[in-house]
Formats: structure tokens, sequence, C-alpha cells
């Protein structure tokens, strides 16, 4: 993941593995920690949503409110993803390539919304944007407010994607493509942004996962109402309340599966989109 | 960005992903003692977060008693729910007090809970509370009655009780106050469809529900009796109207069978019957299970007070009303969902 600015990878290291293919610990460790981390818990998790049968898997995943809860948790999470890829960009661009007084702290607060418990998150936005903001602006308890959240929460996912990005692009391009008599829209559209789509891409990747399971910043100001506010992370903590851990473990099996073809997706328009910049 | 591309035997990372799923595998088959490790002789409580602060007053108490010189606590607190399924996936603990029933008895099957805990003199219960309508300071909308919560100028906040236990109770106490009040069934269910529809925010649990009332979305929150009195002590400007009819809310205690410290972990059970720790009880607003005691203190008698066991008890009650795919307020959540 691309979240510090100056991290690059290193391929010449010896020690864990090297790129001549007989060092062994590197991928073995990698293996032996993926097992245990992310291999072992997902396998657990479609065990316990097949293990009732393909019949009560289709019947938990389409009950009216899961679907519902499953239809707007991905509707949020794609508006939001399409704003902060739009915001983010912008962001990184003002970090990176504009001057201001404060610009180093600005620079540190983005990582913030991951610091920050996200009930935390929720209670705040809440007291800001509830029946009793200090601004006059109430979203609480509509969908507006699963958004908020969202963008909240997600912020740092593209700015940190875009930013090293950035930082390494050769200004030589943009001022041969100026000095050949393009306008700052032409530079932007032909030279910066598809050097910048692969960056935006995986953060909007990065973005949309975590908001598919998002639940403590989203439970306080959405007001889970089903059908209407009720994300899928609430509809499921509902069925583990409920003693239904096949049902909770059927509509995380949805997720799941559809955060990861998600996932898959913008790995490929990634790479095409970085094989097509590449010269012929 | 370019990627080197390593050529790795396939064996390596297969080998290894085996491996793992091998030391995982073990670790469960080794996993009957259980891991989590209290200090010797110390007594573990698994409480839900409500009667924290009591307890905080009720263990030096106990301690002070000959049973309880030189007990060792070990305290655990949150969700009702979440602190039984702890439990059951092998959390340590000698005495557990949650929310409501089917918490605990959730762990007799597994052997966790003696199946007559609910049998002793106050039938496992601890201390009580009912459930009430806390309003905005001054009534100004003037609710008194569960018909007053179905008004078209009313907003209504309750816990969700698909994802609150706790919540249950208000539920159960709007359905049978309409029983009691000569209803038939039918139009109960029919009330409660019209309540539902009056619920601005479905709250996760019965403190997220508070904030969003002190936060100063809706008119009427229907929380139970302690919390309200908590956070008006708290500072939080609302009162309290008890309805005439409702639901006493009982909390449950249970020694375990898997405990490190049973003996003393029996003892701590019966201080906590005993009037001084009753009176802690009370004076954190909770109703004292001891008659005597509940005597000394103010709480409003409501004429039509009513238990779960009205309802059927638990076991009938819960499926009926809350499964969450086919209970009653699954259905009333689909037929406003899909009206909407």
């Amino acid at each position: 993941m691309t979240s510090a600015v100056d991290a690059r990878p290193d391929h010449r290291s010896g020690v864990l593995g090297s790129y001549d293919g007989r060092g062994f610990m590197g991928p073995g460790l990698a293996a032996l920690y993926l097992g245990l981390i992310v291999l072992i818990p997902i396998t657990a998790l479609i065990w316990q949503s097949v293990s009732g049968g393909l019949d009560s898997f289709l019947t938990a995943v389409t009950r009216p409110q899961a679907f519902a809860a499953i239809t707007l948790t991905f509707l949020m999470s794609l508006g939001v993803v399409l704003i902060n890829a739009v915001m983010g960009t912008l962001i990184a661009w003002v970090l990176v390539r504009d001057d201001f007084p404060g610009k180093r702290l600005v620079n540190s607060l983005i990582d913030l919304p991951f610091a920050l418990p996200t009930i935390v998150t929720g209670l705040t936005l809440l007291t800001l944007y509830g029946p009793r903001s200090p601004f006059g602006i109430n979203v609480a308890y509509a969908p507006a407010a699963i958004i908020l959240a969202l963008l909240f929460v997600t912020l740092p996912f593209v700015v940190r994607s875009v930013q090293p990005v950035l930082l390494e692009l050769d200004r030589d391009m943009e001022e041969a493509a100026a000095s050949l008599g393009a306008g700052p829209g032409t530079v932007v559209r032909r030279i910066i942004l598809p050097n910048l789509v692969p960056a935006i891409l995986t953060g909007g990747a990065l973005a949309f996962a975590r908001c598919i399971g998002e639940f403590g910043s989203v439970v306080l100001i959405s007001g889970n109402i089903p059908f209407r506010t009720e994300v899928a992370s609430v509809y499921i903590m509902g069925q583990v309340e409920a003693d239904q851990p096949g049902e909770a473990a059927a509509v995380s099996l949805v997720l799941l599966v559809t955060s990861l073809v998600l996932l898959v997706t913008f790995d490929l328009v990634r790479r095409r989109v970085s094989h097509h910049e590449e010269p012929a | 960005m370019d990627h080197i591309r390593h050529r790795r035997p396939l064996g390596v990372g297969a080998l290894t992903i085996g491996l793992s799923l091998a030391i995982a595998g073990g670790a469960v088959a080794q996993d009957a003692a259980p891991s989590f490790e209290a200090a010797p002789g110390a007594l573990t409580l698994v409480a839900y977060t409500t009667p924290r602060e009591a307890y905080e007053e009720l263990i030096p108490l106990f301690q002070a008693t000959p049973e309880g010189q030189g007990v060792t606590f070990e305290e655990s607190y949150g969700p009702s729910g979440d602190q039984s399924r702890a439990v059951s996936a092998g959390l340590a603990a000698d005495v557990l007090a949650l929310a409501l029933w089917p918490d605990v008895e959730r762990l007799v099957e597994a052997g966790i809970v003696a199946p007559d805990w609910d049998e002793n003199e106050y039938g496992g219960i601890i201390h009580d509370s009912v459930a009430v309508f806390a309003v905005r300071p001054g009534n100004p909308k003037g609710i008194l009655t569960w018909e007053d919560l179905t008004r078209e100028d009313v907003v209504v906040i309750t816990p969700n009780p698909i994802t609150s236990g706790g919540a249950q109770w208000n539920i159960l106490a709007a359905y049978q106050a309409q029983i009691l009040a000569g209803k038939t069934e039918e139009e109960a269910i029919d009330f409660l469809t019209r309540l539902a529809s009056r619920v601005a925010v479905w709250d996760r649990g019965a403190r997220d529900a508070l904030t969003t009332f002190a936060n100063g979305q809706g008119d009427v929150l229907i929380a139970y009796e302690n919390e309200a009195l908590f956070a008006r002590d708290a500072g939080v400007p609302l009162d309290v109207v008890v309805p005439d009819a409702t639901i006493l809310i009982e909390n449950s205690l249970a020694p375990t069978l898997i405990g490190d410290a049973p003996v003393q972990g029996q003892a701590f059970v019966d201080f906590l019957y005993t009037p001084d720790a009753q009176r802690v009880y009370a004076r954190h607003h909770f109703r004292p299970v001891l008659p005597e005691v509940l005597a000394e203190f103010d709480f409003y008698q409501p004429p039509q007070l009513f238990t779960v066991a009205d309802l059927g008890g638990w076991p009938e009650a819960r499926p009926r009303f809350f499964d969450p795919n086919t209970g009653i307020m699954a259905q009333i959540f689909q037929t406003l969902g899909i009206g909407s």
C-alpha cells in the first residue's frame, strides 16, 4: 500500500529473498503470514456461509431487508469513491504542487481519519452535522449522513496513492507540452491525468473496500432505518445479535466477493491504462 | 510503476499455507483449556456495561466482608449479547451479570451455566427496571401514554430490537400495554406498526439512542428507567415519564460452572442479594429485587406492571417478535420499508 509518501519498492533487498529466485524466507514468511491473517479467517467465513447449503445462502442474501442493505451499501460506496477520487486527487495536487504556510501540518492531517476510532468519528460528525449542528447543517439519519461518514474515513486512500506519483512526475513533459503550445487544460488532460489514473484507481479501490465494511462511523449518524439508511454492516450485526451467524456470514460473503470482483476490475483497468502509457 | 517479477516454485507457497493451516488446526484442538489467564484466585465478573458504576462500589464492599476478604477481581464490561457470545467462545467467567435472560440461557447448552440458574428465590434476577419515556424538559408534547407515541406530531427514538437485545423490552412493553387495554393481538401488532412508523432513528443500542436523543433528535426516547435517570444525573436535560402500563425489565445474574473461583463466585452472588448490595443498585437507579429495600426508595409503581412471563416468557416471545427474518418486527420493517 502506498500510504507513505517516500515508500518505494526496493527490489535489491537480499536478506529476505533475492531476485535470483533462490531466497526462501521472504515468500515463505509472507505466505505463512497471509495464511494466518487472511486466508484462514476468510476460508472460515466462506465455510460458515455455505455450510447450510446453497438454498439457505440464497435465502439469506435475497431477503428484502438484506438486499436493501447490500444495495444501499454499494451505491453509497460507489458515490463516495467517485467524490474522493476527484477531491483526493485535487488535495494531493495542492499538497505537491502548491506552497502555502502550514503545508506540512495539513499533509500530516490527511492521515488522521485513519487514527481516529470510527465511533468517535461518528459522534463528532453527529455533533457537527446533526440536529444540533452549530453550522445549521443537518444531514443526520438520511443517506447523506452515510456519504459524509464514508467520505471522512476514506479520504486518505486516494490522496496517499496519488501523492507519490505526482512527486515523481517529470515536469519536463509538462513544460515540453506547454512549449509546443498546449494550454493548461490540455496538459492536465493529456499529460498529467493519464499518469495519475492508475494511482487514482488503486486509491479508489482501497477506499471502496473500506466503505463496504465500514461500521463504527456510520452506525451512529445513519439512523439505521431498515430499507432506508441501514447499511450492510449494521444489518449483519443484527443477524449476529439474533444468533443467526449463517445469515451474517452469507451477507458478508456477498460484500467480500463483490469487493473482490471490483478490486480485480480496477486492477485490470489500471494495468491496461499503465500499459497504454508505456512507449510501444 | 514497474514490477520485477519473481519466479518462485509454487510449492513453497502452497507448503507454507498448508503448514499454517495445520498449525491453526492444532491450535483449535488444544483450545479446550481456557486461554484467558486470570490471576490465581481472581474472580472474573463478566457484565454488561450499564451497571459498571454500581459494581465499582459493590466490589470493595464485598471485599470488606469476611467471605470477600482477599478476593481479587477481573472485570469485563461490554454489550450484553457480545459478552454472552464471548463467554460462549471461551472468555473465562465466574459470575455473569447480563441484561436479559436469553443472554445467560444461551450458555446453559454449552455447559457454562447450570440449567437451574434461574430457579433461585428471585428467578436469577438481580435487579429490575421499567420501560419509560424520556421526554424533553417540561414534556412540551404532553407525552404520557403509549398511544401518544403514535401521534403525527411525535418523533420517537428507540434502539433497534434486532441489534439490541435490551430494546426488546421496549417493543414488548408497547405491545402488551395494548393487550392490557383490551385490544386484540392483531390490533396490537397494528399499533406496533404505527409506532415503528414514528421512529426516526433505530439506534444500535441503548447508549447510542441516548446520544441521539441528547443531540436533539426526537421528542421521546423509549428507555429503561435506570438509563434515563443516569443520563439525567449526567446532565442530559430530560424528564422521565413512567407510563401506567409498562414492562418490568429483569436483569440476570448467574454464577458459572467453568470459573477459577467457584466458591468466591457463589459468595459474591450471595452478597449481591444482601440489602446493603441491593441499596447500591438502587442508588444507581436499578429497582432492587428485595421488596423491603425497594420500599426504602422512591420508585413509582405503575398500576399496570407486567413481565415478559405475561408474554409467554422469552423462549416464546423472542422468536415470535424478534426473529430477524420471520418475527413480527421484521415483518413490520418490511411493510414499512416497501411502503416507503
